[in-house]
């Protein structure tokens, strides 16, 4: 047995009189990450989410050098040269009555229109990173409005009792009953329709503020709630009793004692709750009430391709392959990362 | 007993009455979201706007709106849309509560088989090769969109493989009611069933294994085990027994928001004209009526299966009869 695995967690650990033992407390996060670095799985996610956040930042990039077109504006009437012929980007339907047009299909050449074209002659290859760009970034920034906001409320709900958790207790269960996806898309509608006015921050129908908001506050009572009563059990526990007995303040019990305890289930939170917001930001943006144009995101580029769907499938699959991906590897890095924080808590969340 | 069930009723009235009044106020009360102007239509006149505000009530305080509207709800049952003048809401939703309950019930049994079948495969083998390969499936399936699925499912049914012998038999999309053409309800809902439970399978899966593996560390479990009681019976009446707690909690929780309306993606993708579908396109309009009407509906749903999922919870483990 080495001796990185037999060093335990708890200080404990280390008998007082053994003299220059060789064995040194690991902090509780060392052995956390430890945990984490030896489960494959996890790693090779975290990996492939890496790479595929890497390709969306290089966005501008490809449309520059690779696919040479403004994948935000419309091309109805250009032209290609694929293998030496020239090709028109939106081609006469060939299909049904022979109206219309059919954009053209993937050129099997790496260059422009890689993955073809959407209705509006646009680069799909591209858009597919300027979406991912989107797609992650509200994914990631709700993600962590939800984190904060919850952990404060479950936080003070559990810790400070009384009136104030009966409050907050009665507000997250209204939340909580509200099917969640109803809820953002009432959100979504209302603030969609006007342009909200914050002091001098005018927040317009387009901006990616909105869906980040209303995707990180549906979240709020799936991890407000098991929090709250973490904290409540905590403020049981006989570490806090022996500080309140000592006299410490509240702050300090707060953040010495509370908080340190609460941060690794909030972690294990973070991957999980931000593969349901990658989800449920695509479920709205194809529903046109998510991301608005002439911003993309993996939800939008599946919209603009269901008109498509029967003749250029790959409009609309490809996108969705992105998020498959995307949320498999925070789901597996999710699982990796609950069982190297906390392996006995039942986080479940859909 | 009887305390606490009618405590419990009055629990479930006051989280309703939040709800309606939470969603009342995101669409009456948000600032700029005023339902005159939509009502009137684009570019109307001041005096139009003030002759749809005296109509509709909407010049009234915000508690007497709420109060009428409830009253045609619940008591006269007259409510009528902003939208479609005259169309009453009740019948509206009843029309659309048998397509909405067709779609998630068959999904349900699928959902409740397939998950039973994999958790217990895979919390009986854990460890194995089959038990990870399970494993990955349901994770798969938990990450893909359910609307994306649903297109691909449209995409390889209704056209690219809708020729060969495999698919030939997929009806075009929508609905057959099912007492007009019981083959016909079964054709067409089969595969929006296999795409709504896809995800659910993978979950209830994951959940089934995980509560098998910790309930078979449990002390009843060794108990058993030592008084000679065979593997398969301590598998059954012990461990799944317990396991099976979380397993109807979730099927309480996701069942009844799904009937409510959650399954709204998969009824867009599929034609079907359910609730879900009148919830969406009640919010699109702003017709404050029917979305009351559907959400309330919705809400009813989610809290009786909170109630229900009490008490199957109370029967299947017995540690949870003595608590109140």
């Amino acid at each position: 047995m080495n001796l990185s695995s037999s060093a335990r967690t708890d200080s404990s650990a280390v008998e007082p009189g053994t003299g220059s033992a060789a064995l040194v407390a690991e902090s509780p996060w060392a052995t956390a990450w430890r945990k984490l670095r030896q489960d494959r799985a996890a790693i090779a996610s975290l990996i492939v989410l890496g790479l595929i956040t890497l390709a969306c930042l290089l966005a501008p990039l490809y449309a520059q050098m690779v696919s040479g077109t403004d994948p935000f504006t419309t091309n109805l009437g250009g032209s290609i040269v694929v293998g030496g012929e020239s090709r028109p980007i939106l081609a006469p339907s060939t299909t049904g009555l022979g109206l219309g047009t059919t954009p053209i299909g993937p050129t099997g050449e790496f260059g422009p229109y890689l993955l073809g074209a959407d209705a509006q002659g646009r680069d799909v290859a591209a858009r597919l990173l300027y979406g991912g760009r989107n797609s992650l970034f509200i994914a990631a920034s709700a993600t962590l409005i939800c984190l904060v906001l919850a952990t404060a409320i479950g936080t003070v709900a559990g810790f400070f009792g009384g009136m104030i958790d009966t409050i907050l207790s009665r507000i997250l269960d209204v939340l909580w009953a509200f099917p969640i996806f109803l809820l953002a898309i009432s959100l979504s509608i209302v603030m969609l329709n006007q342009t909200l006015r914050i002091g001098p921050v005018e927040i317009g129908s387009g901006s990616l503020v909105l869906p980040i908001f209303i995707i990180g506050i549906v979240y709020i009572p799936y991890v407000a709630r098991p929090i709250r009563g973490q904290v409540k059990s905590l403020m049981s526990a006989e570490f806090v009793i022996a500080s309140v007995g000592i006299g410490a303040s509240s702050w300090r019990i707060l953040l010495k004692d509370v908080l340190p305890n609460v941060v690794p289930r909030v972690i294990v939170f973070l991957p999980l709750i931000m593969a349901l917001a990658m989800i449920i930001e695509s479920a709205l943006s194809y529903l046109s009430i998510g991301v608005q144009p002439p911003n993309a995101s993996w939800g939008t580029i599946i919209q603009d391709g269901q008109s498509l769907l029967y003749s250029r499938p790959l409009v609309a699959l490809a996108p969705g392959i992105a998020i498959a991906v995307t949320v498999l590897t925070l789901n597996i890095l999710g699982d990796g990362v609950r069982d190297a924080f906390d392996p006995k808590s039942s986080v479940r969340i859909v | 007993m009887l305390y606490a069930l009618v405590a419990r009723l009055g629990q479930m009235v006051l989280v309703m009455f939040g709800i309606s009044v939470v969603v009342f106020l995101i669409f009456f009360a948000t600032p700029g979201a005023d339902p005159s102007a939509r009502i009137a239509g684009r570019n109307a006149s001041q005096e139009t706007l003030q002759q749809v505000r005296e109509e509709f009530g909407l010049n009234r305080p915000l508690p007497v709106q709420y109060t009428l509207m409830m009253r045609k709800l619940f008591v006269t049952g007259d409510l009528t849309s902003f939208v479609n003048r005259g169309q009453l809401v009740i019948p509206t939703v009843l029309r659309a509560i048998p397509i909405t309950l067709s779609l998630v019930g068959g999904a349900a049994v699928l959902w409740v088989l397939g998950g039973l079948l994999v958790g217990v495969l895979a919390g009986a083998t854990r460890g194995s090769l089959l038990d990870r390969s399970l494993m990955v499936v349901s994770l798969i399936g938990i990450s893909m969109p359910v609307f994306w699925l649903g297109e691909m499912a449209n995409l390889v049914t209704q056209s690219r493989l809708h020729d060969i012998w495999l698919f030939s038999w997929v009806p075009a999309l929508g609905y057959v009611p099912l007492s007009e053409d019981p083959w016909g309800w079964f054709k067409v809902l089969v595969i929006p069933w296999c795409v709504l439970a896809t995800l659910y399978i993978g979950l209830y899966g994951r959940i089934l294994r995980a509560s098998m593996i910790e309930t078979l560390q449990e002390d009843y479990v060794r108990t058993a085990r030592a008084k000679g009681i065979g593997e398969r019976r301590v598998m059954t009446r012990h461990v799944l027994r317990t396991s099976l707690v979380a397993f109807v909690t979730m099927f309480g929780l996701d069942f009844g928001a799904l009937v409510g309306g959650a399954a709204l993606l998969t009824e867009v993708i599929f034609g079907l004209q359910g609730v879900g579908k009148l919830t969406y396109d009640a919010m699109l309009t702003l017709d404050l009526p029917m979305i009351l009407a559907t959400v309330i509906y919705a809400s009813f749903f989610v809290v009786m299966a909170n109630f229900v999922v009490d008490i199957v919870h109370m029967i299947l483990d017995p540690r949870a009869r003595d608590v109140d």
